[in-house]
């Protein structure tokens, strides 16, 4: 059974509209900002049971924030570019006063004492939060199948895992429940679902988004990102978060050109480059391949010239990102220990309350990563392996540069296969793991990318194409990406 | 100390908190003493989410710290240290590893031995746990409580080069890079207050060896006594041992101040593997030149360099006992405006050593640079004998006051060049065979004559200006063939 | 060159557990070795390249210098903090004993 099974042209009334209709519509007094959350409410409450998209769905909040908004804008002033927005967000952003769990038995009911930077930003774009969305623990995990709260569901086909880790986030917007959700993305954790949930999901460049108040899994690697069924919703979401942040010393100066500066001006001319590391890799399944070359085509229809590039490094980056991710993971998440806050199981001295609270806190996947990573780092394996990892970074950024030199933007497919039955690849970690084939090099150089709805697989399920963008080419990349949303709407009539 | 035969060999690992207002990385207060975990927030606690930004004030101070040991500066990076232990909110500590930012210097030493520095670099201190139940000694206690308000504090850790020699050698060191660090204004050098805490290093050899011996560390030295008392342990206990011929495990070792010995602490499967990597949470910390030329103008004045002028000015070798003793002792100004008034340095110096220095017991001080140089030159020009100048001196340190009063109130009359002329001319004119003799050129009599000058006057008399007349009596005498 | 190194024991992934203060039983040992020496094996590739000249890349962009003026900000309210503790003790986080001495 799909939630979505009407269509999403059945998406009706204000859950049908972008975040961008929304957001005009209320600052011009047209729609009420309470009577937009209540429509998204009342769709939270009929499908929600069987999404399980949430962890926690904070609608007294919503609706006194909403209602602040209506003031606002009866009072003459203007709320924002998002006003009136209902926002879903990970369970990793923290959200001051409302539990900000990680999907993890180790936070559960923790209440941050502060807000996230891209929650403050939000609010001050005149966003609704609507709820925090469920998660692979720790946003460990390709299918949001390894979170203590349940598996969040693909709103396209319920016995399918959304995928992950923002699983939940990309859920909420394809099910309808908000316009806009924000997940984060280390490995590919807001692309691979957004390609699963035949929604847009973006990552950007690194450093372009403040991580302040994102809780940390691999500190090099995470970056907050926008979910919206639309490119232009996405880019208007990222402009509304992203910027210098002076308590995020990696976040990079500004100031920036708009991500949505270059929509509307077609691909005439740019050159399109498709990674034939990623293209041609083992496991891509046919239909995703063969959704690619769609892509390809309609890029090249609209004037831009598409040839296959080799990025060799890419190969490597699986590798490398499970030696990287998990070492950094290892030392974020030790500061879990029932000392200060959280889960604390007793023990007859404090390291006996450390393992006793670890061991029953964190689930399976965490520990691995956790294992390996302590092992990554570990005298005597450090340059073998977490040294080695950062030798191949630099390898991949180097191809990545070599590769713009010739190509404007690059592109490949998002993940290898379409949604995948809950239970099918929770097995076999490595399995898991191959999932992140495609985007996690974007993550090692520090890239952004995004992931754009084209075309369906053999199961009719959604399969999405990735665009890649030098650094700080977000404008670029959304620009190449509407041409393929329109491209996608055109053959889906 | 070590059993005959065998060297001792010290190293000092030294942790300063630097005096900036608030965190490494974070605006919370730097402050001693407040209220437990009132001075947190989501950083220093290490809270989910939170990330660090390092303070501009910081990396100042380090550079200075830097400049005054006589380091190379060099681009460096942070690095994250891996332990789990409960005043570690993150269990991880942000520290520097194999870049740190200051590298290769050295600190002299007032006898002027210079002991290597082998890095001084910057890290953030942990929080502070209180042990309850039991003896209040960590093994006998029933649980603990963890106050977070010095997590974060700056530190700058200086590690010296194995190069001393012995515990008194040890205590110079630390006297001596606490006078520094307090010129240079990055610390305020009270260990009671554990802004400056010392772990040391150490290890023996058979006298004349250059190899390096298995070396302990020994924590919870909270005083100089303590760390000189600890080394003289240590060493006596590791050339025991090597002398029986046993072996000296390398280890970790706790000072037990009453005891007045070191105990093992570590159970030897617990050998920590910190599992250092780069901090992605940070940047590059790459000073300009410009950094380093202000920490260079802003370094005070150096032990060293006090301990140079002092010498200068009174012309006496920078490496004695008595330049170290009043520079040490913080008494150098006074040397400095006694010269400047056109006194003898030499004599300020000796003064300040023999007469000033043993009254800096705690008790009142008042003692006024412009009144101690003018006493200076009232000694100098004998208006007072250098006993009654001693005196003086004496009453000032402890009440203050101008010389010329206190000198009167003693009853120590200046005695004019007139009166001392006429008490030797009485002298003389007392005692003709002896001056006959002195006269012919028997010195020895000079003595004779001070002798009767001194009886004469009840001690007031400036003697050595006397036995000047004397000899100018002689001199004239001759002259004049009388 | 590279070596490749054994594949990791029980007794490797028994002592990375406690370095980070995990307890496993013997049977989630098993499953864990397994799992973690099948991702190592797959690493082997980077295993085998011969990149000892190429230089580590810590950060995507080479940032440096990021600092804040030595001015104070606003402390979180004591009782808002010990609010989320497990167990508190005047004004502290209290904890069970702790048996061995700080590094």
């Amino acid at each position: 059974m799909r939630v979505r099974e009407e269509g999403p042209a059945d998406l009706s009334g204000a859950t049908g509209l972008s975040a961008q209709e929304i957001a005009a519509r209320v600052r011009g007094g047209e729609l009420s900002a309470l009577g937009v959350i209540e429509e998204h409410l009342a769709r939270i409450e009929r499908w929600e049971p069987s999404v399980h998209a949430f962890n926690l769905v904070m609608a007294d909040e919503a609706r006194e924030r909403a209602a602040a908004i209506d003031a606002l804008v009866e009072g003459g002033a203007d709320p924002g570019p998002l006003a009136g927005v209902p926002v879903a967000l990970k369970d990793l952003l923290c959200t001051r006063g409302a539990p900000t769990t990680c999907s993890s038995r180790i936070l559960e009911g923790w209440r941050p004492p502060y807000d996230a930077t891209v929650v403050k930003r939000l609010a001050s774009a005149g966003a609704v939060i609507v709820g925090k969305t469920n998660m692979d623990e720790f946003a460990m995990g390709s299918s949001t199948e390894h979170s203590a709260t349940g598996p969040t569901r693909n709103p396209h086909d319920l016995g399918r895992v959304p995928g992950g880790s923002s699983g939940g986030s990309a859920a909420a917007v394809a099910a309808g429940f908000a316009p806009l959700a924000l997940g984060s993305d280390t490995g590919g954790s807001v692309r691979q679902p957004a390609a699963l949930c035949g929604v847009v999901g973006v990552k950007p460049t690194y450093g372009l988004v403040s991580r302040y108040g994102l809780i940390a899994f691999a500190s090099s690697l995470d970056q907050v990102g926008p979910f919206a069924r639309s490119v232009a919703d996405a880019a208007a979401a990222l402009d509304a978060i992203s910027g210098h942040d002076p308590a995020d010393s990696t976040s990079l100066p500004g100031p920036h050109e708009s991500a949505a500066s270059r929509l509307g001006r077609g691909v005439d001319g740019l050159r399109v480059g498709v990674i034939a590391e990623l293209a041609g890799a083992e496991g891509i399944a046919p239909d995703v391949a063969r959704a690619l070359e769609g892509a390809a085509e309609a890029l090249s229809s609209a004037g831009a010239k598409v040839e296959e590039i080799s990025v060799p490094s890419v190969t490597y980056g699986l590798s490398a990102y499970y030696m990287i991710a998990p070492a950094e993971a290892s030392s974020n998440l030790a500061r879990y220990d029932g000392v200060r806050y959280g889960l604390r199981m007793p023990g007859q001295d404090v390291t006996e309350m450390y393992m006793a609270t670890r061991s029953a806190g964190f689930g399976p996947e965490v520990k691995r990563r956790v294992m390996l990573g302590t092992y990554a780092l570990s005298a005597g394996y450090y340059e073998a392996f977490y040294g080695k990892a950062q030798k191949v970074r630099t390898l991949i950024i180097r191809d990545f540069e070599q590769a713009y030199r010739t190509f404007d933007v690059l592109l490949s497919p998002t993940a290898p296969t379409t949604a995948f039955a809950l239970g099918a690849k929770t097995a076999d970690p490595l399995t898991m793991y191959m999932n992140d084939v495609c985007t996690i090099p974007s993550n090692l150089a520090g890239h952004p990318a995004i992931s754009v709805p084209f075309g369906t697989g053999d199961d009719g399920l959604p399969v999405g194409a990735q665009v890649l963008a030098p650094a700080l080419g977000e404008p670029l990349m959304f620009q190449v990406a509407e041409v393929l949303e329109q491209a996608a709407k055109g053959q889906a009539k | 100390m070590t059993v005959a035969g065998w060297e001792t060999v010290v190293g000092l690992e030294v942790h300063c908190e630097l005096r900036t207002r608030t965190k490494l990385f974070c605006g919370c207060p730097n402050s001693f003493g407040d209220e437990p975990n009132t001075n947190v927030c989501p950083v220093c606690l290490g809270l989910p989410g939170s990330l660090p930004v390092l303070n501009r004030r910081a990396v100042e101070f380090a550079l200075r710290i830097g400049a005054a040991l006589n380091c190379r500066t060099q681009r460096s990076v942070f690095h994250r240290k891996n332990y789990f232990y409960p005043d570690m909110p993150k269990d991880y500590q942000i520290s520097q590893y194999d870049v740190p930012i200051n590298v290769g210097g050295w600190l002299e030493l007032p006898s002027g031995k210079r002991i290597g520095i082998v890095r001084a670099h910057i890290e953030e201190d942990t929080g502070k746990t209180t042990h309850v139940g039991g003896g209040g000694r960590i093994h006998e206690a029933g649980y603990s409580l963890v106050d977070y308000n010095r997590a974060g504090v700056p530190l700058v850790e200086i590690v010296s080069a194995p190069d001393m020699r012995s515990p008194e050698e040890a205590r110079e060191y630390v006297e001596e890079l606490r006078g520094a660090l307090v010129a240079t204004g990055a610390s305020d050098g009270k260990m009671e207050e554990g802004s400056l805490r010392v772990d040391c290093n150490v290890s023996v050899r058979p006298a004349g060896s250059s190899e390096l011996g298995t070396r302990c560390e020994i924590k919870n030295l909270n005083s100089l006594r303590s760390l000189g008392r600890a080394i003289a342990y240590e060493a006596e206990r590791q050339s025991r041992a090597l002398e029986e011929g046993r072996q000296v495990a390398q280890e970790t070792r706790h000072w037990d101040e009453s005891a007045g010995v070191t105990f093992s602490m570590r159970s030897k499967e617990e050998a920590f593997d910190y599992r250092y990597f780069p901090e992605p949470d940070l940047v590059t910390l790459d000073p300009p030149a410009e950094w380093l030329a202000e920490a260079r103008a802003n370094l005070g004045t150096l032990p060293v360099e006090r301990r140079r002028r002092v010498a200068e000015a009174a012309r006496v070798p920078t490496s004695g006992e008595v330049v170290a003793t009043v520079v040490r002792l913080g008494l150098d100004s006074y040397v400095e405006e006694a010269s400047f008034a056109g006194a003898d340095a030499g004599l300020a110096l000796r003064r300040l050593a023999n007469e000033v220095a043993g009254e800096l017991d705690g008790g009142a001080f008042r003692l006024g640079g412009a009144e101690f140089a003018r006493l200076v030159l009232m000694e100098q020009n004998g208006e007072l004998t250098s006993a009654q100048a001693r005196t003086v001196l004496k009453v000032m340190v402890r009440e203050g006051g101008q010389p010329e009063e206190v000198a009167a109130k003693l009853g120590f009359q200046a005695m004019g060049a007139g009166a001392l002329q006429e008490v030797v001319d009485q002298v003389v004119a007392a005692n003709p065979k002896e001056w006959e003799r002195y006269a012919a050129g028997d010195d020895k009599l000079a003595g004779f004559f001070i002798g009767k000058v001194k009886a004469a006057t009840g001690g007031n008399a400036d003697l050595r200006a006397a036995s000047e007349l004397l000899r100018q009596r002689r001199a004239g005498k001759a002259a004049a063939g009388s | 060159m590279a070596s490749v190194p054994e594949p990791i024991s029980k007794e490797q992934v028994a002592h990375v557990a406690r370095l980070a203060r995990l307890s496993l039983t013997e049977e989630e040992l098993e499953l864990y070795t397994g799992q973690l020496a099948s991702v190592l094996a797959h690493a082997a590739d980077i295993e085998a390249l011969d990149i000892a000249d190429v230089p580590p890349t810590a950060h995507p962009f080479p940032l440096s210098n990021v600092l804040r003026e030595d001015e104070p900000a606003p402390c979180l309210q004591r009782d808002e903090v010990l609010a989320e503790a497990p167990e508190v003790e005047s004004g502290r986080f209290r904890i069970p004993r702790i048996l061995s001495e700080a590094p």
